[in-house]
């Protein structure tokens, strides 16, 4: 199911640990769909100079931690603005369709942290790592139902197509 | 490399009989059992035969209550479905419980696209259903009640027998899943009070792809596959007599196997379970203490996610199951787990463990020591056990 690739970053992950006094921290992610990650950066000079990740997630997720803080290290702000989910994903050479969205949680988590440093950076008032809920749909994207890839709308909670259940929500399933 | 398999649900290895009988009956080439010629008649043969080993397990009144399907989840559906269909006239309203199986909870939500309408009765947190319950939720437009027999996830065994005194004396129809228990359980449908039973073959090494749907002498269904009057006009379609002969024989072994293979699997269910709570700290063994399959063992491991430690016994050749949503291609947790009363994360971290008759002492020790060096990779990274833990 995984590529080489992720394989390797899940089993010898780059950078796994947190920063007690770090520049940045974006935290992401509920333990409702199973993931959830923390990133921390050190900022000298504009540029990213040590980047650490803590994960709860599966493979998928752990890689992406992995990648992206390889690809985030030593680029400047701006560079690591331009990281994107679609990138950290290619680089791991594809993910299954069903595991994009763990691409998503670290693109997300390292802009949070980004903003948390350039927050600090310019004097702002001090602002808690934010959590982003990632259930929240960005409108912007492309709604797809990950099992089947037919379309789905924001408002809908089982696809039309397969029937199966595409967002979280109230319990019990029926 | 010897793979050591704990994940006996997904599929159990075929015993020698059941590949012997198999391979002869691939090389006896049968002919179609509803030929009226010669071709036919030993596959008219082999078919009854086998229908009977299966009657036998379950211990069913007639053989012909028999149905031969292609699996678990096409029984399911057929009793659910079939009944749903046959009784719109007498009402639309069915009950069923919060822990079953993805075949029942979809055909349910497929049902309910046609104006039917589902009661599900919660579970305790060991995952019983209490039969009052049941009772309370029974209306007068109901048709059908489907309860599991045993949870695939957590084990628990239901109470069926109460349950189906209930329905007998409401006169509603009775359906219950069973594929985790047949052959690996004893099961007596007229003990039980049912009027239909699914199950299937590999869960008790026979083949995949077939199963059987009890279906009680003058239970009224709609077949969903119409065609030729195979399967007693219950199931047409051209038998996978292969399968079948498969089936039988898996069913006669169990029969004759149950209690020694009850026997061995329960003493690895018991020494995994000791180890768990010797070996690894903040774990939850889910499921019933008593009332429990005995060859599953669950437990959630607080502060990481099922995927992973899959990953990683796999690379040591240790092949187990996770729940977590991730793994199950799904994006939200199990409802199993959820119902029992588990957090969200706990429940991302669960791991099922199911034992078959090959499996030994050795092969629980080996998975113990493998799953602490995983568990303690994982939770150095784990922004959960870091909080957790102080840090």
């Amino acid at each position: 199911m995984y590529s080489q690739t992720v394989m390797d970053h899940f089993k010898s992950p780059r950078n796994v640990g947190e920063m007690k006094d770090a520049d940045g921290v974006g935290e992401v992610g509920n333990p409702l769909c199973g993931d959830m990650m923390t990133l921390y950066i050190k900022v000298k000079d504009d540029r990213i100079d040590d980047v650490k990740f803590l994960t709860f997630g599966c493979g998928a997720a752990i890689a992406v931690s992995s990648m992206i803080t390889e690809m985030a290290k030593g680029k400047t702000i701006e560079e690591a603005k331009k990281i994107t989910n679609k990138s950290v994903a290619d680089a791991l050479e594809g993910l299954p369709k069903n595991k994009l969205h763990c691409s998503n949680l670290g693109a997300d988590a390292l802009h949070l942290a980004i903003t948390d440093y350039e927050h600090k950076r310019d004097g702002k008032p001090a602002r808690k790592a934010e959590r982003v809920d990632r259930l929240e749909h960005d409108h912007d994207e492309h709604c797809y139902c990950p099992y089947c890839d037919a379309d789905v709308t924001e408002d809908m909670e089982y696809c039309a197509s397969c029937g199966k259940k595409v967002k979280g929500g109230d319990f019990p399933v029926i | 490399m010897n793979i050591i398999n704990l994940d006996h649900i997904s599929g159990t290895p075929l015993t020698p009989e059941v590949q012997t009988a198999m391979v002869d009956a691939i090389h006896k080439n049968y002919g179609n059992p509803s030929s009226q010629h010669q071709l036919g008649d030993e596959a008219a043969e082999a078919l009854q035969k086998a229908r009977e080993q299966v009657s036998r397990l379950i211990n069913s009144k007639m053989e012909k209550e028999v149905v031969f399907t292609s699996g678990g989840t096409e029984s399911i559906n057929q009793a659910i479905k079939g009944v749903a269909l046959a009784k719109a006239d007498k009402g639309k309203h069915i009950v069923t419980s919060n822990i079953e199986h993805n075949a029942v909870l979809r055909s349910l939500r497929r049902l309910r696209m046609l104006e039917y309408q589902v009661t599900s009765v919660p579970v305790d947190p060991y995952g019983r259903v209490n039969p009052k319950d049941v009772a309370d939720a029974i209306q007068d437009d109901t048709i059908l009640v489907t309860i599991m027999h045993s949870n695939n996830e957590i084990g628990t065994v239901q109470p069926i027998e109460e349950i189906g005194k209930i329905t007998r004396e409401r006169k509603v129809l009775f359906h219950s899943d069973a594929v985790c228990s047949v052959g690996v359980v004893p099961v007596d449908v007229r003990k039980l009070n049912v009027d239909l039973l699914s199950f299937a073959a590999n869960q008790y090494n026979g083949p995949s792809g077939v199963g059987g749907l009890y279906i009680r002498q003058g239970t009224g269904l709609w077949p969903l596959l119409d065609g030729g009057v195979q399967e007693n006009n219950k199931r047409a379609g051209t038998e996978n007599l292969i399968g079948i002969i498969g089936m039988g024989v898996a069913s006669e072994l169990a029969a004759r196997e149950m209690d020694r293979r009850i026997e061995h699997t329960r003493k690895l269910k018991e020494a995994c379970i000791e180890g768990l709570k010797d070996r690894i700290d903040d774990i939850i063994i889910n499921g019933h203490p008593e009332f429990s399959l005995p060859n599953l063992v669950s437990v959630s491991i607080k502060y990481i996610e099922g995927e992973g430690i899959v990953l990683m016994l796999d690379e040591q050749g240790i092949a187990v199951s996770t729940r977590s949503a991730c793994a199950a291609g799904a994006l939200q947790a199990s409802h199993v787990l959820l119902s029992i009363g588990r957090e969200f994360a706990d429940a991302q971290g669960t791991l099922v463990l199911s034992f078959g008759a090959e499996n030994t002492e050795s092969d629980v020790d080996r998975f113990l020591e493998a799953l602490k060096t995983a568990v303690d990779t994982l939770r150095s990274m784990s922004p959960l056990y870091r909080k957790a833990v102080g840090g």
